[in-house]
């Protein structure tokens, strides 16, 4: 029956060229530019630790003063203080401190300029914990993190420009005016987003790009890289006049440390929400923290409240939609218009017995081969646009390629939207009554 | 022209003619949004940033102690003044379009409790206000004592000049000149007002906040070194930057050259913009690929009911109908139709602005947009049936006469 009914479609579609391709190119170009939007959409809310995210959480103290009139409890990060004291009590599986700065990067013996990069301070967990590729080597272990060692793990893109991507472990570089030895090279690695890096300061203000961008290319243990890099780190806020010395924040009344942990069981989960409850207002009772505010979202959730997902490419995203609603009306009064035409031929075979049911499938058919059609054209122009969108200068153009899933979905869509398209003409198609038809002839 | 026969004849096509209704209506609301969201970033995209850009280059330096700050920039600024046709150089601690380092919330007294919005600080050195042309509309431009030393941040005093649109937000309707603001200790007052001065980072910020930016005048030092603003002529000012660089490659070899923010200012601003006109040139492919899409519904359905109708249109041709009577009657059919969806579609372009007010900070669409809208669907209706109205008016009489 299938093949019979292809076959009267496939009649059908060639009996009336110009209105088959009008349709064709309508569903194609509704595709076409939904299917782009939302594999752009794809990529950038895509999960960036598939399996382990719901074991990744953010908590948040609040250490701001009580005078300090800013109505989002908690902010962002932490002070070092806060930080360093939930991160020792090592009560979840694992955690990591995070901090950012910029770094000067030559290498002893490499003959090119000094590079600016982004330098990670860390903790060794943060490695397992983000399940971090490596390529050569491994993570520094506790034990360097005591003992203020100078080492560190470097990117793959870093080994490539100074060491060519030989094995650089127990090579040197030089990290502004310190000797590190390189204990790991990492493989190649872009988490999308750059979820442990979400806590940017200016949410909302246009730099929500910068969460696309690529991973730091040095890590080094927390307190090794703060006396490294000493001058060179950023607040995220500060009150009662800032740091003394710029640039340097340990013990300030500075806002700028970051803390992830991942928790392994719900139990653990409720045990640490409690932790950081207790915690504050231990803080409070000792006259440190003024407000007792506490947050813990997961990673998810978090990426989620920071808004990282860009505003234009959700724009974009609704606006492709109401276009494929758009070509959807307009295949569905073109394919009724086109069946209804048909009404003598659908009451001979209706005469002839074909029963309701059968003249329905027979008209959906036809629907669903143009969807198929519109679909390989949309899959075309899908390539096209994200051929445009890689074209564009936004930090994750290089991330946007259809995969397979995407591609699926391509041909899924279209056949959905004729199918949806079709159900209605074909409704009435099948309605028509046999005996008015034949009186024509 | 009777309206009563083809709305008599729509009766018969309700389902059709509804579904093409509210494609136009659809296609209206998203029409008039897209359209007034395009004029939005391009009016954002040609901001008066207030100064030279077509004369104005930053070289950015970074990689080095504020220890090694006096010396670093003694050999940058000798070999930058030393490259042939630079007109000016002076330090800047942020550049407009470029880098940014004086972002900061300020209050109107000195208690901090009146809080008078996060402004940029231009914290420069002498000849940075006169090299960038910023237009000082009322006061003075900075003198030579006004420029003081400083450690930290910036200058914890000074006379400042503040541009228009914030000396209106702090003060509305009084003279800012002699007025007064804060940050957190430190205190400024006002003796000039720039025309204009555009934030670092205006993307980033709501339309009334992008001018929001004083010049505070400091001394070069530890903490306003390394960003230097360069003056040449617009012709020569690439071959300029260009030696630039090449030449503080050699005077300052163990510094890093920031090459990403050492660019132009015509560059800068290309590159500040860059999303606005990807996303104004993603709605112009939508809007085009959209009315495309409507043209050839309506092409298309209007083509199927000619076809459908021959025999009717032969006994009204043959009964008297001049050939311009059928033109007309489907052109008025048209009309109606697209009339419908359009009445239909200005609601619903005000119910789609109101939920882009809602989660994308869009200001209120202005209402003129509604009849250009509606003008331009009118318009691609009457295009889209010109072609199916005159096959239907070239049906000859003789037509009444065969059988189906």
């Amino acid at each position: 029956m299938f093949a019979y009914y292809l076959d009267l479609a496939l009649h059908s579609l060639k009996r009336n060229k110009m209105l088959t391709a009008l349709m064709i190119i309508a569903i194609a170009v509704g595709i076409g530019a939904s299917m782009t939007t939302l594999t752009v959409m794809h990529v950038l809310s895509g999960d960036p630790l598939p399996g382990k995210s719901a074991h990744i959480f953010y908590p948040q103290v609040d250490p701001t003063p009580a005078d300090w009139n800013n109505p989002r409890h908690p902010l962002a990060v932490m002070d070092d203080r806060s930080a360093l004291e939930l991160w020792s009590a090592r009560r979840a599986d694992r955690q990591a401190l995070i901090v950012q700065s910029p770094v000067k990067v030559s290498a002893p013996g490499v003959d090119r300029p000094p590079l600016q990069l982004t330098l990670l301070a860390t903790t060794s967990d943060f490695f397992p914990m983000f399940e971090v590729p490596f390529a050569y080597g491994r993570a520094w272990t506790p034990a360097d993190e005591t003992s203020h060692a100078r080492v560190a793990v470097i990117s793959s893109d870093l080994n490539d420009r100074l060491f060519d991507g030989a094995d650089s472990v127990g090579r040197t570089v030089r990290l502004k005016d310190s000797d590190v030895r390189i204990v790991g090279v990492l493989k190649p690695w872009r988490p999308t987003p750059l979820f442990y890096d979400a806590q940017g300061g200016f949410t909302g203000n246009g730099y929500e790009t910068s969460y696309y961008a690529r991973p730091e290319d040095v890590f080094m243990p927390f307190q090794s890289a703060l006396e490294v890099n000493d001058g060179n780190f950023f607040q995220f806020t500060c009150w009662g006049g800032g740091p003394p010395v710029p640039g340097h924040l340990e013990g300030s009344p500075c806002l700028w440390v970051a803390l992830w942990v991942e928790l392994d069981s719900a139990a653990k989960v409720a045990d640490y929400r409690a932790f950081i409850t207790n915690y504050a207002q231990q803080q409070k009772t000792l006259g440190r923290f003024a407000n007792t505010d506490t947050r813990m979202l997961d990673l998810v959730q978090w990426l989620d409240h920071q808004q990282v997902i860009p505003k234009n490419a959700r724009l974009q995203t609704w606006l492709a939609l109401a276009f494929l609603v758009i070509c959807l009306f307009n295949t569905v009064g073109l394919l009724l218009a086109k069946f209804l035409r048909r009404a003598g031929e659908i009451g001979v075979r209706r005469a002839l017995g074909a029963s309701r049911r059968s003249v329905f499938a027979q008209y959906l058919m036809e629907a669903g081969l143009i969807g198929f059609i519109g679909g390989i054209g949309g899959w075309l122009l899908t390539l096209l646009g994200l051929w445009l969108v890689r074209r564009q200068q936004t930090p994750y153009a290089d991330l946007v390629g259809l995969d397979m899933s995407m591609f699926v979905t391509t041909f899924a869509l279209a056949i959905v939207v004729s199918l949806l398209a079709g159900a209605l003409p074909a409704l009435r198609a099948s309605r028509v009554a046999p005996a008015l038809q034949l009186k024509v002839y | 022209m009777q309206i009563q026969p083809i709305l008599a004849a729509l009766k018969k096509h309700r389902l059709a003619t509804t579904l093409i209704a509210l494609e136009i209506a659809l296609a209206c609301a998203v029409l008039c949004n897209a359209c007034f969201i395009i004029s939005q970033r391009i009016t954002a995209m040609h901001i008066d940033s207030g100064v030279d850009e077509a004369a104005l280059a930053t070289v950015q330096l970074t990689g080095y102690d504020s220890a090694q700050a006096a010396d670093v920039d003694a050999r940058a600024l000798a070999a930058l003044r030393a490259v042939p046709g630079v007109e000016s150089v002076s330090l800047l601690n942020s550049i407009p379009f470029g880098s940014r380092r004086g972002t900061a919330g300020i209050t109107t007294d000195a208690a901090g409790k009146h809080f008078g919005g996060v402004i940029e600080f231009y914290v420069g050195g002498p000849g940075s206000l006169r090299a960038l042309g910023a237009k000082v509309i009322a006061g003075r431009a900075p003198q030579a004592d006004d420029f003081h030393a400083f450690t930290g941040f910036m200058p914890d005093q000074g006379s400042v000049q503040i541009t228009q649109a914030l000396a209106e937000h702090l003060w509305p309707g009084a003279d800012p000149l002699g007025k007064e603001f804060w940050m957190l200790k430190s205190h400024f007052r006002v003796v000039g007002v720039l025309k204009n001065l555009v934030r670092p980072d205006p993307t980033g910020w709501s339309a009334e906040r992008r001018q929001w930016a004083v010049f505070l005048p400091a001394q070069p030092g530890p903490y306003l070194t390394g960003s230097y603003l360069l003056r040449a002529s617009p012709g020569d000012l690439p071959r300029v930057l260009r030696d630039a660089l090449a030449s503080l490659a050699k005077a300052v070899p163990e510094v890093v050259i920031d090459r990403e923010a050492s660019h132009t200012l015509t560059d800068l601003r290309r590159d500040v913009f860059k999303n606005d006109r990807a996303m104004a040139g993603m709605l112009v492919g939508v809007i085009t690929a959209m009315l495309l899409v409507t043209a050839l519904g309506i092409v298309g359905l209007a083509s199927f009911w000619v076809a459908q109708r021959r025999r009717q249109i032969g006994v009204r041709r043959a009964i008297g109908a001049t050939r311009r009577d059928i033109l007309h009657y489907f052109q008025t059919e048209n009309f109606l139709i697209v009339t419908g969806g359009i009445v239909l579609g200005m609601a619903l372009a005000f119910a789609l602005n109101l939920t882009l007010m809602k989660f994308y900070e869009l200001p209120r669409l202005p209402l003129y947009y509604l009849p250009l809208g509606a003008m331009a669907l009118w318009a691609l209706g009457q295009l889209a049936v010109l072609g199916p109205a005159l096959r239907a008016a070239a049906v000859p009489p003789v037509v009444a006469t065969r059988s189906a």
